[in-house]
C-alpha cells in the first residue's frame, strides 16, 4: 500500500494527469456500461453513447491543432466527412463480401484515418503557410469545397465494375443488375451499423494516448514551442513546417476516426451544413474554446455537456434553443469574463486555491 | 498543489458520472410510468422538423395531427379509447431524428407518425424496424424511408411522382422537348428528377436541358432558364418546392420565356405566397393530393377548422399528416388493438390490418396500401387559372 502511494507520489505530473484523464473516461464507460446492462437508463441516452464518443475524438483531435499548435481550423468537419464517406463506401461495397463485422469496422477505419490524413497531409501543405484568420478561411472553404464535391459524386456498381458521374445517376450508364453505391445529394444509405459503445470508447483512449503522448514528447514541446514564438523555435532550428504538418495531419486523421463511427452510426450518410459543413466545424470549436483552449480534459467535458444539453432541453420544446445559446454565453462568461474570475476566486474555495497555485 | 489538482479533477469527474447517472435514473422512471399509466391511453408520437430549414413542412404536420387527434378525442377516441400526443423536433437531420425518436420511446410512443423528411426518416426506419414499432409517415418520399414492413407512407413516393408526371406529359402529348430545373442537394427533387428522366425515356420525351441548382444556389435561376431557352424546351419540369418555382417563373417571364410549366406536389402552396405575382402562375400544372380549395365538405371543413386553429391555410403536409391519423384509427379498429398491448404486438396487427383497410382522406379517395408500404391513390394534375387550382 505504501509503496503504491509511493509510486504514485514519484510519478510525473503529466503522467498522473494523464492517469487520471484515462480514468475519467473509463470510469464513465463502466458507470454507463453497468447502467445500460440493469436496463436502468433512457433510450435517449442510450443513443446518445455513441454520438458522445463522436464529438469527444473530435474536440480533443481539433485541441491538438487549436490549443497546443495554436492555429484556427474552420474545417474540422471536413476531414470527418472525408472519413466518413470513404469508410461508409468500403462497408456498402464489402458489405457481404466480410460478413464479420468487427473485422469490416477495423478495416474501414483504417481507411477513413488513412484518408483523412491525407487530406490532411494536401491541405496543409499549402495551408500551413498562411497565419492566423487566413488559415481560418482556407480551411473554412476546404470543409465547404468537401461538402460540395460529396453532394455530386455518383458513383455505382455493376457487372462491369464501378461507374463514376458527377452529374446524375443516369449517367452512370449502368447495366440493370448495377446498384448506386453514392446518390449524390442522397448519400450513401444502407452502411452496416458496426459503430458500438465499446468501440467508441475504446477510440476515445486510443485518441488520448495519440494525443496526450504526442504532447509530452520530443515532438510536442516543438510544436508547442512554434505556437508560443515561432521566431524562437525557428532560430533554434525547429523545423516548423513539419511539427505543423505533423499536427495538422494527426488532428486530421483522428477527425477522421470520429466520421468513420459517425458512418457507421447511422444508416443514411448525406453531407448537409448541419452535420459536415461550417455548422459542425463551429461547434466543435466551441466545444475546444468552452472546455478550456489547450485542456484535453476540458474539451471532454464540455464536449459531454453541450452534446447532451439540447438533448436534456427537450421539455422546452421551441424555447430550447433559446435556452441552448444562452447557457453558452453564460457559460463562457462565468469561464472567462475577468469578474466572473474575480468573483471565482473570492467566493468559491475551488477558483481560490487555483489561483495560489499558478502563482 | 498536486493534490488541488487532482480534487478538482475527482471531482468533476465524479460530477460528470453522478450526473449521467441521474438523467439515466430519470429516463428509467420515465419509462415505467409510462408503462403503466399508457394501458388507457394510444400514445402517438410525432417527428419533424419544427426549427431550421424545413421548419414549415414539420410544423404543418404537428398541427395537421393536432387537430386530427383533438377531433378522435372528441368522438370517443380509438376503439373507445384516447389518444395522447406529443411531437419532437429533429431540424430535419438524422441524428437528430434518432434522438427525438428515442425521446419518445422514454415517453411510451406506441405507434410513430413520421419523420416528415425523407433522410432522417430512412435513419428512423432502421430504429424502428429494430423494435418492431408502427411506422407511418406522412411525407417522407424517398424509396428507403419505408424500406420494411413495419412501415407505411401517405404521400406518393419519388418514384411515382416521377413517373406519373412523366406518363401524364407523354400520354397528353403537352410536349416531347423537356427541360428540367431541379435541386441538387434536395434528395425529394433529385429522386423526382431521376424517376422522371428513367420515364421520360422510356415514353420517348427527350430531355433537352437538365440544369440544377443548390440550396446555397436558389435565388438566380437565369443561367439555368437560359439554357433551358437556347435548347428549345417546349415545357420545363420544375420538380422542386413552390419557394424556388415563384423565382423561376419571375425570372421567365423577365427574360421573355413563356413555355409549359409543370410542376409536383411541392408547387402546392405557390398561390399563398406573400408577395408574388399569381398572374406569372398562370397555366402551371401540377401534380397534388391535396388543395385546399377544393370544394367537397371533407376538405372544406378541414381548412376551416385549421384556420380557426392555427391562424394558416394548410398545405399538403398537414392535409397528410391529418388522413394519417384517421389512416391509423382505421386500421387500430380493424385490427381491434387495445393500449395495453406491447408496441410489436400493435405492429404486427397493424400491419396486416393496414393491407386490408380502404380509406377516404383529404389527399385521395378509396386509398388503400400494399405490403410494401406504399398507399395506392390517384394523382390529381390541377392547373392554375385565373389566380386559383383548378382540377383538369
Amino acid at each position: 500500500m505504501t509503496g503504491k502511494m509511493k509510486k504514485l507520489k514519484n510519478m510525473k505530473k503529466t503522467t498522473k494527469s494523464n492517469m487520471i484523464t484515462y480514468g475519467i473516461v473509463i470510469v464513465a464507460f463502466l458507470v454507463m456500461q453497468i447502467l445500460i446492462s440493469t436496463g436502468n437508463i433512457s433510450s435517449l441516452l442510450q443513443g446518445l453513447m455513441v454520438p458522445l464518443c463522436i464529438y469527444i475524438i473530435l474536440a480533443v483531435s481539433l485541441n491538438l491543432v487549436v490549443g497546443i499548435l495554436g492555429e484556427l481550423s474552420l474545417g474540422h468537419a471536413g476531414f470527418m466527412c472525408v472519413g466518413a464517406f470513404s469508410s461508409a463506401f468500403f462497408s456498402k461495397c464489402m458489405k457481404d463480401v466480410i460478413t464479420v463485422a468487427p473485422l469490416r469496422f477495423f478495416l474501414a477505419l483504417l481507411i477513413g484515418i488513412a484518408v483523412a490524413a491525407v487530406f490532411g497531409i494536401i491541405i496543409g501543405i499549402p495551408v500551413l503557410r498562411l497565419k492566423g484568420d487566413y488559415l481560418a478561411i482556407v480551411t473554412l472553404a476546404f470543409g465547404e469545397i468537401i461538402k460540395n464535391l460529396v453532394n455530386v459524386m455518383f458513383i455505382g456498381v455493376d457487372s462491369n465494375g464501378f461507374h463514376f458521374s458527377t452529374k446524375d445517376v443516369m449517367s452512370l450508364n449502368m447495366e440493370p443488375d448495377g446498384t448506386v453505391i453514392m446518390n449524390g445529394p442522397q448519400g450513401i444509405t444502407g452502411t452496416p451499423r458496426d459503430a458500438t459503445f465499446l468501440i467508441g470508447v475504446v477510440l476515445i483512449l486510443i485518441t488520448l494516448f495519440i494525443v496526450m503522448n504526442l504532447i509530452n514528447s520530443r515532438d510536442g514541446r516543438a510544436i508547442m514551442a512554434i505556437r508560443d514564438n515561432r521566431i524562437a523555435a525557428e532560430s533554434i532550428g525547429i523545423n516548423v513546417t513539419k511539427y505543423k504538418l505533423m499536427a495538422f495531419t494527426v488532428s486530421a486523421a483522428l477527425a477522421g476516426g470520429a466520421g468513420v463511427l459517425y458512418a457507421h452510426n447511422l444508416s443514411t450518410l448525406t453531407a448537409n451544413t448541419n452535420n459536415f459543413g461550417y455548422n459542425m466545424s463551429i461547434s466543435i470549436l466551441v466545444f475546444v474554446v468552452l472546455g478550456g483552449i489547450g485542456s484535453i480534459r476540458g474539451s471532454i467535458i464540455a464536449a459531454v455537456i453541450l452534446t447532451l444539453l439540447p438533448e436534456m432541453l427537450r421539455g422546452l420544446n421551441d424555447y430550447r434553443m433559446l435556452i441552448y445559446a444562452i447557457v453558452l454565453i453564460i457559460m463562457m462568461l462565468f469561464n472567462w469574463a475577468p469578474k466572473a474570475i474575480e468573483w471565482r476566486e473570492k467566493y468559491l474555495s475551488f477558483g481560490k486555491r487555483k489561483k495560489e497555485a499558478v502563482k | 498543489m498536486k493534490m488541488m489538482k487532482k480534487a478538482a479533477s475527482v471531482a468533476l469527474a465524479s460530477a460528470l458520472v453522478v450526473s449521467l447517472a441521474a438523467c439515466g435514473s430519470n429516463g428509467g422512471d420515465g419509462n415505467s410510468n409510462s408503462g403503466s399509466t399508457g394501458s388507457d391511453t394510444f400514445m402517438i408520437g410525432g417527428i419533424g422538423p419544427t426549427t431550421g430549414d424545413n421548419a414549415i413542412y414539420g410544423t404543418a404536420v404537428k398541427n395537421g395531427i393536432q387537430l386530427a387527434v383533438d377531433e378522435i378525442n372528441e368522438a370517443g377516441g380509438i376503439n373507445g379509447y384516447q389518444i395522447s400526443y406529443k411531437f419532437e423536433d429533429d431540424q430535419s437531420d438524422s441524428e437528430k431524428s434518432v434522438n427525438a425518436y428515442n425521446t419518445l420511446k422514454d415517453w411510451g410512443m406506441q405507434m410513430l407518425v413520421g419523420t416528415v423528411t425523407s433522410t432522417p426518416c430512412v435513419a428512423v426506419v432502421e430504429e424502428t424496424h429494430v423494435d418492431n414499432m408502427f411506422q407511418f409517415t406522412p411525407s417522407a418520399t424517398s424509396v428507403e424511408s419505408v424500406q420494411y414492413d413495419n412501415a407505411f407512407r401517405m404521400c406518393f413516393s419519388d418514384p411515382s411522382q416521377g413517373t406519373v408526371s412523366a406518363d401524364y406529359i407523354a400520354d397528353n402529348g403537352l410536349a416531347t422537348k423537356i427541360g428540367v430545373i431541379y435541386d441538387s442537394s434536395s434528395t425529394y427533387s433529385t429522386g423526382i428528377y431521376q424517376n422522371f428522366a428513367a420515364e421520360a425515356d422510356v415514353k420517348g420525351l427527350e430531355i433537352v436541358s437538365a440544369e440544377a441548382f443548390t440550396s446555397d444556389s436558389n435565388s438566380d435561376f437565369n443561367v439555368q432558364l437560359q439554357k433551358a431557352k437556347d435548347a428549345g424546351a417546349e415545357l420545363v419540369f420544375l420538380p422542386i418546392y413552390y419557394q424556388e418555382a415563384s423565382l423561376i417563373l419571375a425570372q421567365a417571364d423577365r427574360m421573355g420565356y413563356a413555355p409549359k410549366w409543370f410542376g409536383v406536389d411541392g408547387m402546392d402552396g405557390i398561390l399563398n405566397l406573400d408577395g408574388f405575382d399569381a398572374s406569372l402562375a398562370e397555366g402551371v400544372m401540377f401534380l397534388t393530393p391535396f388543395t385546399p380549395t377544393a370544394d367537397d365538405e371533407a376538405t372544406q371543413t378541414f381548412v376551416a377548422n385549421y384556420e380557426a386553429e392555427f391562424g394558416d391555410t394548410p398545405i399538403q403536409f398537414a392535409a397528410d399528416a391529418y388522413d394519417c391519423l384517421y389512416v391509423i384509427k382505421a386500421a387500430a379498429e380493424k385490427a381491434g388493438i387495445t393500449p395495453d398491448m406491447s408496441v410489436s404486438d400493435i405492429c404486427d396487427a397493424m400491419k396486416t390490418a393496414m393491407t386490408e383497410i380502404t380509406v377516404d382522406g383529404l389527399t385521395g379517395k378509396q386509398i388503400t396500401w400494399g405490403e410494401d408500404g406504399e398507399p395506392s391513390k390517384e394523382p390529381t394534375v390541377v392547373v392554375i387559372h385565373d389566380g386559383a387550382y383548378t382540377v383538369m
